[in-house]
């Protein structure tokens, strides 16, 4: 074939190329790709002994277990509520903030590099900082809050306060990340529509609705895939700010919180790896979905357009 | 209204929102400053002082002498400088494998690949450190470094780069007599500087700040690094805030620095992953 004389020595261009893949994928084996099966297989384990690897019965009760522990479920309500208030909320915030940023502002990029900083300081940090300004009898809110003539808010002890604080937590923490994706996509659409639909006297707000989100559809995509899976992996902000504790009433307990704790705390290898996999099934089928969502969306503006 | 009322109006607003953006934003920052270098006297009043009435840098003398900060520190620095050294080598030559090579099940295992960056690194966690344990490599640097030594959005990012280079360099190369691994690191690699550059800072924040992972591996205080080592510290009894904050800031300055002067190619990083993603 003709293919066979021009690659003189495919058995040894493949081994060649092997060669230079040994070193990632011998990491990325035992690191990552391994784990992901064992953690499958080990929610089976029963009795194990995890030192010498031997397992001595397999079975469903960590499962079983699982879904009849209090804790997991509240974990579970807590991690939904928490990606159902913060996901969009940080989206919306971010893109009215991209929006703005994109028209014609001076100190751009300074408004952008502040916005950005909390994306490359380190969580542990602005945690403790962020429970210092949140301090009920001397926090720099309260006091701010005082001047309006609002009395103090137990911020840190009342159940309530938990999930708003970690809201606009992760709203703080992704702005910057999310400006420059939607900054991104912003500057990938045509100008040529806003100049047809000014000339049509369309307002900035129908320009908005119209043009924009539609043209943003891939970027609003892709932020609202990676927003969701990063808030259900919410755990070092909670761990930190709340001093080990999960929360006023477990308020903050999150799935990986509870992974957390199960593991790191009693030493229930099994238990966090059934609740793992469980995680790890929710993030699946919630990309899935998205994916679905996405090309039914787009079916039917195509078929919109063709008629 | 007239148009130019309104068109003030509109500046005028847009302005506004941004800024309150950028207070909201650095507003923790600021407060971590300020209290860090209060006298302890001061760091308690109500309403709070905005200006301390002297600046007391032995908060940050505090800071080293309560912990082993500077371990802390050695250890932060030499798993920061492992990691990234050894992703960029293994990610390097893997991008390169994949852009350039031909090779039996290449779109397989690169489909393969990419499919695992769906999956959280959280549920690793747990069938890490049976791995690390049956190694011997709990509370080692090795434990530290290893897992992250790869990665496999960074070689997806490295493969578009250097599937970007014309291929009629390799051939023209090739022609010349010039081996692949030279070919590799005396015309690709200087050609890709920029994204080595993102994927190399990226990395480094990372690691400098991740924590779960350090929390678990180590179990003494002379193996941790110093986001553990704070963390340990904010829970001790009779912390101060001003010392407490001294710590944090000391942990932040390095990436606040290392940002400032690279921010082009960070957020070029980001954006990047983004599009692709």
């Amino acid at each position: 074939m003709k293919s066979d004389a021009k690659n003189a020595a495919p058995w040894l261009k493949t081994h060649k190329a092997w060669l230079y893949l040994l070193p990632a994928l011998s990491v990325l084996l035992v690191f990552n790709i391994f784990p992901i099966g064992k953690s499958f297989l080990m929610g089976f384990y029963t009795k194990f002994d995890y030192l010498n690897d031997v397992v001595y019965e397999w079975g469903l009760d960590n499962f079983h277990r699982l879904f009849a522990d209090a804790d997991f479920l509240l974990a579970l309500k807590n991690t939904c509520l928490l990606v159902v208030f913060a996901a969009p909320l940080s989206i919306a915030v971010s893109l009215i903030f991209a929006v703005l940023l994109n028209t014609n502002i001076r100190l751009r990029r300074v408004f952008q590099s502040i916005y950005f900083l909390p994306f490359v300081t380190s969580m542990v940090a602005v945690s403790i900082a962020w429970s210092w300004m949140l301090n009920k009898d001397f926090g720099l809110v309260n006091s701010i809050l005082k001047v309006f003539g609002i009395s103090k808010v137990a911020w840190l002890t009342n159940p309530n306060m938990t999930l708003p604080i970690l809201v606009v937590l992760c709203i703080w923490k992704g702005l910057g990340y999310r400006v420059i994706i939607f900054l991104a996509g912003l500057q990938g659409i045509n100008n040529q529509y806003y100049l047809a639909a000014r000339m049509d006297g369309a307002r900035p707000l129908r320009r908005f609705f119209y043009i924009t989100l539609p043209q943003l559809r891939p970027t609003l995509f892709f932020l609202f895939i990676t927003t969701v899976i990063d808030v259900f992996k919410t755990f070092d902000e909670v761990y930190v700010m709340y001093s080990n504790q999960p929360g006023p009433l477990k308020s903050g307990l999150t799935i990986v919180y509870y992974i957390f704790n199960k593991f790191h705390r009693h030493w229930e290898f099994a238990s966090a790896a059934a609740a793992s996999f469980v995680l790890f099934l929710i993030i699946l089928s919630i990309t899935l979905m998205q994916f679905g969502v996405v090309r039914v969306v787009r079916k039917r503006a195509e078929r919109r357009e063709s008629q | 209204m007239s148009s130019a009322t309104a068109n003030f109006v509109r500046k005028f607003l847009t302005y506004a929102i941004l800024v309150a953006g950028a207070i909201f934003v650095l507003l923790p920052f600021v407060w971590m400053i300020v209290t860090a270098v209060k006298p302890s006297n001061e760091v308690l009043l109500m309403p709070p002082k905005w200006i301390p009435s002297t600046i007391q840098w032995e908060n940050f003398v505090k800071a080293f002498g309560a912990v082993p900060f500077f371990t802390y520190l050695r250890n932060s620095v030499i798993v920061t400088v492992c990691i990234t050294v050894c992703e960029l080598c293994t990610t390097i030559l893997a991008a390169f494998a994949f852009a350039q090579l031909e090779f039996r099940g290449k779109q397989v295992l690169f489909i393969l690949l990419v499919a695992t960056m769906m999956v959280p690194g959280e549920i690793l966690v747990v069938p890490n450190f049976v791995t690390l344990a049956k190694l011997g490599w709990v509370n080692t640097y090795k434990g530290l470094v290893a897992p992250w030594a790869s990665s496999v959005f960074s070689i997806f990012l490295l493969r578009q780069q250097f599937a970007s280079v014309p291929q009629s360099y390799y051939k023209a190369a090739r022609m010349d007599g010039c081996k692949d691994l030279q070919y590799l690191f005396t015309i690709l690699v200087p050609m890709s500087r920029p994204t080595i550059i993102s994927v190399a800072l990226l990395k480094i924040i990372n690691s400098w700040n991740s924590y779960m992972w350090p929390l678990i591996a180590t179990n003494t205080n002379d193996m941790r690094t110093l986001p553990v080592g704070l963390a340990y510290f904010s829970t001790e009894a009779g912390v101060q805030y001003n010392t407490l904050m001294a710590f944090s800031l000391m942990i932040i300055a390095p990436t606040l620095i290392v940002y400032l002067f690279t921010q082009k190619y960070i957020m070029r990083g980001v954006s990047n992953a983004g599009l692709k993603g």
